[in-house]
């Protein structure tokens, strides 16, 4: 399965693109996908960080199974609560 | 009333929007930009968001605490893009019939927003600038080594 998947704030810079074409198996989950994208940008985050994936507008567990046009972004941490 | 956009934001229309004759209390909060963090000139904040589902995200926060709080409506705009020192970038406008609730609900209301909403802030400075909340994603030394090799292997084999 190809997956466009989004990227936002700090990946986008990272990777220095908003998109991610990656080619997976057709029974991927999130942290098959994730794993693929961090492959081709080591850069993205360092390997002891969790990447949080969105599946359709939704966070999604790393077993999460993927279907074929699922929207996948790729979430970075939010502004947390020292504003 | 949700709203999300690029355009200043109006905490008078959003605070009106909850108002009603039942209600006694209305607490409205304003996240606006600071001129500083950790001692450095702050020239201005940049918010980018993932609309869809940060406007989905600010939906459940409104509806969690209209359960959670026993109130009728909660009103939220945020602003994306840049939003220069002052302005405004939050508004959370929550109407009660007693003060205690609006007042809790206003406050929790923006620890969830914080927590949940794909939104994200990047500071800017005279001399730089940073997204705020990725503190854990800086690389050690021995990242940035191990990074450094991945880059060369990934030129070797024109794959970027």
């Amino acid at each position: 399965m190809q997956f466009d998947v989004r990227l936002f704030a700090l990946y986008r810079e990272r990777a220095g693109s908003s998109v991610v074409t990656v080619d997976v198996p057709d029974d991927a989950t999130v942290g098959v996908l994730s794993d693929a994208v961090r492959a081709l940008y080591p850069r993205l985050a360092p390997p002891e960080v969790r990447i949080v994936v969105a599946v359709n507008a939704e966070y999604a567990d790393d077993d999460q199974a993927l279907n074929p046009g699922d929207e996948v972004c790729l979430i970075p941490p939010v502004s947390g609560g020292r504003g | 009333m949700i709203i999300l956009t690029d355009e200043p934001l109006d905490p008078v229309a959003v605070t009106d929007s909850v108002r009603k004759d039942g209600n006694g209390a209305v607490v409205t909060f304003l996240g606006t930009t600071r001129d500083n963090f950790g001692g450095k000139t702050v020239t201005r904040l940049e918010y980018e968001a993932y609309d869809v589902m940060a406007i989905k995200k600010l939906e459940e926060v409104r509806d969690s605490l209209c359960a959670d709080y026993g109130i009728e409506d909660i009103a939220i705009a945020h602003r994306t893009g840049r939003v220069d020192v002052g302005y405004i970038s939050l508004v959370v406008a929550v109407a009660s019939p007693h003060r205690v609730k609006a007042f809790e609900a206003c406050h929790e209301a923006v620890n969830r927003i914080k927590t949940i909403v794909p939104i994200w802030k990047k500071e800017w400075f005279a001399d730089g600038s940073r997204w705020v909340a990725c503190e854990d994603h800086e690389f050690t030394d021995e990242a940035e080594h191990h990074h450094a090799h991945a880059e060369r292997h990934t030129a070797a084999v024109g794959d970027d």
